[in-house]
This record gives structure tokens, C-alpha cells and sequence, in this order.
């Protein structure tokens, strides 16, 4: 794929919010104008399976799904599920665990798939505005608090040994 | 929302959008993944949505509303069709009065399904146009098109989609599309509605010219689109195989095909002579290879390994090498589970308890064929578990066959069980049966739809309701008895060891909310004592 086009591989369990981060991730790169690919794989994934989405973004995109060895970031929800997934990420890719933040520290256990995508948000072009918008269309009013909180304790946290260049790829 | 704008949709999504834009007059059909969603949201945009209790009489509902002139929609997953074809290959011979549009949506690498069948074989076998979309805007344009085909030519047309398709949010950019010419009204034609055989032999012959004149309409049609690339490499292909060959591939010349049957083999023909090599990427069944050689053209399919499971831009690079090496198994992720709290578990606790045989069915509970459990002998297709169940009755040992119990869900129970009862009164084993209905109040397996047997509609509304106890005993059943497995463990099992040892014809409600759609179930319930205070309509769902 050209070098334009930027892959991110969201993974998890079923009831952890994969899917919503992804959506959310689509929705703000297709609010900024990039042409965009999102791609999941659910159905029986309400009881606790390995879930992962597949978002892609950039000038033009073709195959929904991100190729092995592809991703250029990772976001994986639980530890366990890391081994499963690492195929996705491209050499020189970002991985994104909860090691990245202090999840005792979170405002809420269910928002951890919102801090990691302001983890994330470190690395892709869009304005804090793009994404809160994104994030409070999404989500119930009654959270939105909760979920900005989460966001910004990912976005703002110092880079940690989980996104440094020493646990890349 | 207006008319031009754009918006990320996924392609359940956006077949729900074209049919609204177009007018859809009704849309029906039975949840089945990837499909659920059209109907979902067709409601939440304003469309006339239902749940039939299956596929065959949503195919036949919709199939009303199109004789009645109407635009119809009909959705299903792959196996859906399987239920609806009966009325499916007659309907070609029929054809309609309005617009009759079948979604089959396929699930190549069965990501939530018991198969892989490729349901393109159908349109072939009936004898009706297919359409097969590759993203999302093409789900949009394409459902437009299956309506003005259906309406030029009087022909049901099957849409047919794929996980990936369903699944996968692109953009679309919506446009004002054709609204119906007419109301519905009903108009007599008793030759070309009545199947009997003197109606049904011109029938036949009318549906062959009909095909003759799309397959003509189809060469000339914008529908199928040729990417300028290289001669040395021609690619055809259909459906999202076309995204990964343009990424795999990129300076290949491709010829996309949208209308997959009839096939427009002059083009194809002309398309195959133009370029060095020529391979067929398609996902699934060798369909389209098979078929451009039948019509004399020089083309390389797949290699046999790559019929299964889905395809993505690495398999088709893989194809295009004539690489047949063996593939990385792709690292198992953690199977799904019955949740902690399901009240499934109590169930399958007492089944592997008690040693029983259990001719299963398909649901969340087929789950309970993993470990602690492994509590299930059988799962085939939906509603399976009544008829396997009393095969097995009728010629297993005695001492066997009184430890066969049928394992069937509340949704399930509706779309197929309820034949299978009037089996079980006809052709009783001599040992007596047992059948276990979990009602769990919802159709939890495919996101918690609404059934029959919840007294609500689609969109979470009182409406009739069938009460499991009162159709058993109609049924002349003499044994039925209701059970809160959640409560009373101990009561299911020791209810079911009575049964089994009755001899007795008997049916066993295992009967306690799923605990994702307690919640809501309690919603809808308060909503309705709220809104529709004296209409008499029952809605309590009893634990
Ligand atoms: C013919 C057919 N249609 C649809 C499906 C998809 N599907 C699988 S199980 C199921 C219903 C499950 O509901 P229920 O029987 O109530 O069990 P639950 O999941 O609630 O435990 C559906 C719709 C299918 N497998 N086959
Ligand atoms: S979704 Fe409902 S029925 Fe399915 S496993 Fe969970 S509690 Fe059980």
C-alpha cells in the first residue's frame, strides 16, 4: 500500500469497547477529510472472545483490511491478547497497551479503550477538538465526562515504556 | 441529513439507506450475522422493518408486498436462503409486480456461521439477477440498481454480500434516487400468480427470456467497470476481492463485475483477449471461473486452497504467483464463552450432570459445547435439534434413547422448532422425548433481537405473543413445565430426570432473561405499561 495510507490494528476482548475505538478512531479521519476504511470482525464476540477492527486511513484506500506486517500502530485493550496480534504490526510499528497509562488512575475501568486512543492520538495528525467530537457523538451524554477525562490522561500522559521506540515492532 | 451528503456507513448500513432514499415500501426478514443490521437501522431511519419467525416467510411476506406493487426487501444471512428457497425459486417464475430485492449476506471464513456455502449458486439455480457490491457506496448504488431491475423486468433480484462487505464502514455519497412510479394497488393476473403446472410451464419459459434480456442489458451496461493497467496481467473479479486486487495488483487491468449473473461473457470474452494472462480472483466457490470457461474463455482461477476462508491483499498476491505453499495458520484467539452469569450455564451444568444425549441447536448455547460443559452430541442448522433428536429416539437402544434430550433456544424454537413438535406428536419414540426450550427472552446470539416469543416487534414494541406452554399443550403434549433455571437449579434438574424417566412426550421451559437483555427487556416493559396503558396488550415476560 502507498506510504500515504495509515494502518491502525485495534484488538481486545468482546464487552471491552475494540469496536467503539475503532469507530471512533474512522470517525475522526473521516471528519478531517481522509478517505477511510474500517473493518471489524463480530457476531458471536459479546462473550469475552478476542475481537479486533481494522482502521485505515489516507488519500485513497482500497482493501478494508489491514495486511500482516502493515499496522503502524496497535492498540490492543489487554495484555493477553498482545502475543495473538503482533503479527499486524509492521516493523518499525507503534504498540499501545495499557501499560501506557496508569489504569488505577482511570477515571472509570470501562473508559480504558478511550485513554488509549488519547495514547494514540499522540501519533495521528487530528486536533484534540476532532477527537472530543468524535468521542462525545459516540457515547451516552452521561459519560462524556468520564470518557474526556480518560482521553486526556492518554493524551497528555509522558510517553512510557509501552509506545517508546524500545518496544516497538 | 441531506440528500448530498457523505457519510461512513458499513454495508448493512447503506443497503438500509438506499432503501429508505428509494422508498422501500417494507422491509422483513430473520436475524442471521452480517446481516442484522440492515433492518436495524431501516427502522431506526423511519422504514417499515420486521422480524418474520424466518426466513421462508419473510421471502414470502416480502414477496406479498411486491405482487402488491410495492418495493420489498427481504434480508437474511447465507443459510437464511437455505430456509428460503423454496419460495425463492418459484417466486423467479412469478416474478412481481413492484421490486423485490433478497439480501443474502455470505460469511466466507465463517466468522459466525456453520458454513461456508456460496450463495452466487443460488441466483444460477433459481434462475434470478445478482448483484454483488464491493464497499459500501457500491451496497448504496447497488440496491438502487436491484430495484430498477426488479421493476423493469418483474423479477426478484438477489443482492448478495459478504462479511467483509457487511461489516466494513466506507464512505458513501448519498443521492436523490428514484422514488416508486406508483402506490401499491392490486392488480389480477391469475396466469402468471398461480402456479400450477399449465401456468407454471409459461411461466418458466417467460423467466428465460427475462434472464436472455438482462444478460443482453448487462454487456452494455455501466455496471461493470475496466481499470486501465498493463496488458501482461487481465484480473476479474467481483465483490471486496476487487479492493485487495487493486492493492495487491495495482498495475493489473481489471474488469470488476457487479451484475454476477447472468454474466456479460461477450465483454468478458473481449475483456480475456485483450490482455497476456488473464486470473479470476474471486472469494469463496470457483463461480466465476467455472462459468467464464464454460463460455469458452481462456482464464486461471484459484488455486483449490484458497476456496477456503476469506480472501485479503496477502492471498491474492499469493494467487497471482501461483503460490501454493502451505499458509501460516493464523494465531487462535480466545473463543468466545457463555458469559459468567448466563443462565445457559445452570442448564448445560444439569445435561452434562445427568449424562444426557443432547441434540443441540444453534444460539449462544451451542457454546455449551465447550468446556465445563461439553454438553452437546449434535448442532447442524437451526431448529435441528427437534428432528435429529427423535431420529436418534427412534433407533438408539432404550437404554440410550431415554437419555436424548433436544436442546433448543426461544428465537430458534420459533424460526424451526415448532414443526419439529408437531413430529414429535405425530411419530412419538417409543421411549417418549424430551425437549428443553431456553428462553432466554431474546435472540441474544445475534445481538438481541426481538422474536415472536417476546411479544414485542422489531423496534421493541407490545405486539401478539406466542406463550410456549399454551402452543405445547395445544399441541396435546402431556407433560410441560416451566423452570427458572437462575433460581431453582435444582428443580431443572431434578424436573428433567423426571422426564426423562417418564417416558412421556415432554416439554421443559428453562425459562430466565439473558443477562444483557434483562436490562432492556425491563425498559421496554415500563415503556409499554407507560405508553399503551389499556390497549390489553401482554408484554410481561414471566421468569
Ligand atoms: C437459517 C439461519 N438463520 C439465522 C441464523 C443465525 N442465528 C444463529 S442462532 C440464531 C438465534 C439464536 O437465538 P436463540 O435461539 O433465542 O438462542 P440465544 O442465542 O438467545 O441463546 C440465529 C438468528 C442461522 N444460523 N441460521
Ligand atoms: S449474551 Fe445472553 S444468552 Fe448469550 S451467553 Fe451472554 S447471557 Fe448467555
Amino acid at each position: 500500500m502507498s506510504s500515504q495510507v495509515v494502518n491502525v490494528v485495534f484488538a481486545g476482548l468482546g464487552g471491552q469497547g475494540v469496536l467503539k475505538a475503532s469507530n471512533i478512531l474512522a470517525q475522526v479521519a473521516f471528519a478531517s477529510g481522509k478517505a477511510v476504511k474500517k473493518s471489524e470482525l463480530h457476531g458471536m464476540s459479546q462473550r469475552g472472545g478476542s475481537v479486533s477492527s481494522d482502521v485505515r486511513f489516507g488519500e485513497e484506500v482500497f482493501s478494508p483490511m489491514v495486511p500482516d506486517g502493515d499496522a503502524d500502530y496497535l492498540v490492543v485493550l489487554t495484555l493477553e491478547e498482545v502475543e495473538n496480534n503482533r503479527r499486524h504490526l509492521r516493523r518499525e510499528g507503534v504498540l499501545v497497551t495499557p501499560e501506557a497509562i496508569a489504569v488505577d488512575n482511570l477515571p472509570h475501568p470501562r473508559s480504558l479503550n478511550i485513554a488509549l486512543l488519547g495514547v494514540l492520538s499522540k501519533h495521528l495528525p487530528f486536533s484534540r477538538e476532532a477527537w472530543l467530537t468524535a468521542i462525545r457523538a459516540s457515547l451516552p451524554e452521561k459519560v462524556h465526562e468520564i470518557n474526556v477525562k480518560a482521553f486526556d490522561m492518554g493524551r497528555s500522559g509522558q510517553p512510557t515504556s509501552a509506545d517508546s521506540p524500545a518496544m516497538r515492532g | 441529513m441531506t440528500r448530498s451528503e457523505r457519510c461512513l456507513l458499513n454495508g448493512d448500513e447503506a443497503v438500509a439507506q438506499a432503501a429508505i432514499d428509494s422508498g422501500v415500501a417494507l422491509g422483513t426478514g430473520y436475524p442471521g450475522t452480517p446481516s442484522t443490521e440492515i433492518l436495524e437501522r431501516f427502522n431506526e431511519l423511519g422504514g417499515k422493518a420486521q422480524w418474520a419467525p424466518n426466513e421462508k416467510v419473510a421471502l414470502e411476506v416480502a414477496l406479498g408486498a411486491a405482487y402488491a406493487g410495492g418495493r420489498a426487501l427481504v434480508t437474511m444471512k447465507h443459510v437464511g436462503l437455505n430456509v428460503a428457497a423454496d419460495p425463492l425459486f418459484t417466486a423467479a417464475y412469478t416474478g412481481v409486480t413492484g421490486a423485490l430485492v433478497v439480501v443474502s449476506a455470505d460469511d466466507p471464513g465463517m466468522a459466525s456461521s456453520q458454513n461456508e456455502q456460496d450463495n452466487r449458486r443460488y441466483a444460477v439455480a433459481a434462475g434470478i439477477p445478482m448483484l454483488e457490491p464491493a464497499d459500501s457506496q457500491e451496497a448504496y448504488d447497488l440496491t438502487a440498481e436491484a430495484i430498477a431491475i426488479s421493476e423493469r423486468w418483474h423479477i426478484p433480484v438477489l443482492m448478495r454480500m459478504t462479511t467483509r462487505v457487511c461489516h466494513s464502514q466506507t464512505i458513501v455519497q448519498r443521492r436523490a434516487l428514484p422514488r416508486p412510479a406508483a402506490p401499491p394497488s392490486w392488480q389480477r393476473d391469475i396466469q402468471g400468480r398461480v402456479m400450477i403446472p399449465a401456468y407454471a410451464r409459461p411461466a418458466h419459459g417467460r423467466l428465460r427470456r427475462k434472464l436472455a434480456e438482462i444478460a443482453a442489458w448487462g454487456e452494455q451496461s455501466a455496471l461493470h467497470r475496466e481499470l486501465p493497467g498493463d496488458d501482461a496481467l487481465g484480473i476479474i473479479t467481483s465483490g471486496v476481492a476487487f479492493m485487495h486486487v487493486r492493492e495487491a495488483a495495482p498495475k493489473a487491468r481489471v474488469l470488476k463485475l457487479a451484475l454476477t449473473y447472468p454474466l456479460p461473457t461477450d465483454a468478458i470474452r473481449r475483456f480475456v483477449d485483450s490482455v497476456q494472462r488473464c486470473v479470476v480472483i474471486e472469494e469463496g466457490d470457483p463461480y466465476l471461473h467455472e462459468s467464464i470457461r464454460a463460455a469458452g474463455a481462456e482464464v486461471t482461477g484459484k488455486p483449490e486452497m484458497y476456496r477456503f476462508g476469506e480472501l485479503n491483499v496477502a492471498r491474492v498476491r499469493r494467487i497471482l504467483a501461483g503460490d501454493t505453499t502451505p499458509e501460516a495458520p493464523p494465531p487462535r484467539g480466545k473463543p468466545p464463552q457463555l458469559c459468567s452469569a448466563c443462565p445457559h450455564r445452570v442448564t448445560f451444568a444439569a445435561l452434562s450432570k445427568l449424562g444426557c444425549i443432547v441434540s443441540g441447536d444453534i444460539g449462544c448455547y451451542t457454546l455449551g459445547v465447550l468446556p465445563p460443559f461439553e454438553a452437546m452430541d449434535t448442532c447442524v442448522c437451526m431448529g435441528a435439534s427437534l428432528g435429529v433428536g427423535l431420529g436418534l429416539r427412534h433407533v438408539l437402544p432404550p437404554d440410550q434413547a431415554r437419555r436424548v434430550v433436544s436442546v433448543i433456544g426461544d428465537s430458534t424454537f420459533v424460526h424451526s422448532g415448532i414443526t419439529g413438535l408437531a413430529e414429535m406428536v405425530y411419530n412419538p419414540p417409543s421411549t417418549g422425548h424430551v425437549v428443553l426450550i431456553l428462553d432466554n427472552g431474546t435472540t441474544a446470539m445475534t445481538g438481541l433481537q426481538e422474536h415472536p416469543g417476546t411479544g414485542r416487534t422489531l423496534g421493541h414494541e407490545a405486539t401478539g405473543k406466542i406463550v410456549f406452554e399454551d402452543l405445547a399443550r395445544s399441541l396435546g403434549i402431556p407433560r410441560v413445565h416451566t423452570i427458572d433455571p437462575a433460581t431453582d437449579p435444582a428443580g431443572l434438574e431434578r424436573t428433567l430426570t423426571e422426564c426423562l424417566a417418564s417416558g412421556d412426550l415432554c416439554v421443559i421451559i428453562a425459562r430466565r432473561p439473558c443477562i444483557l437483555a434483562a436490562g432492556h427487556i425491563k425498559q421496554y416493559e415500563r415503556q409499554a405499561t407507560a405508553g399503551s396503558r389499556g390497549e390489553g396488550c401482554k408484554t410481561e415476560v414471566t421468569p
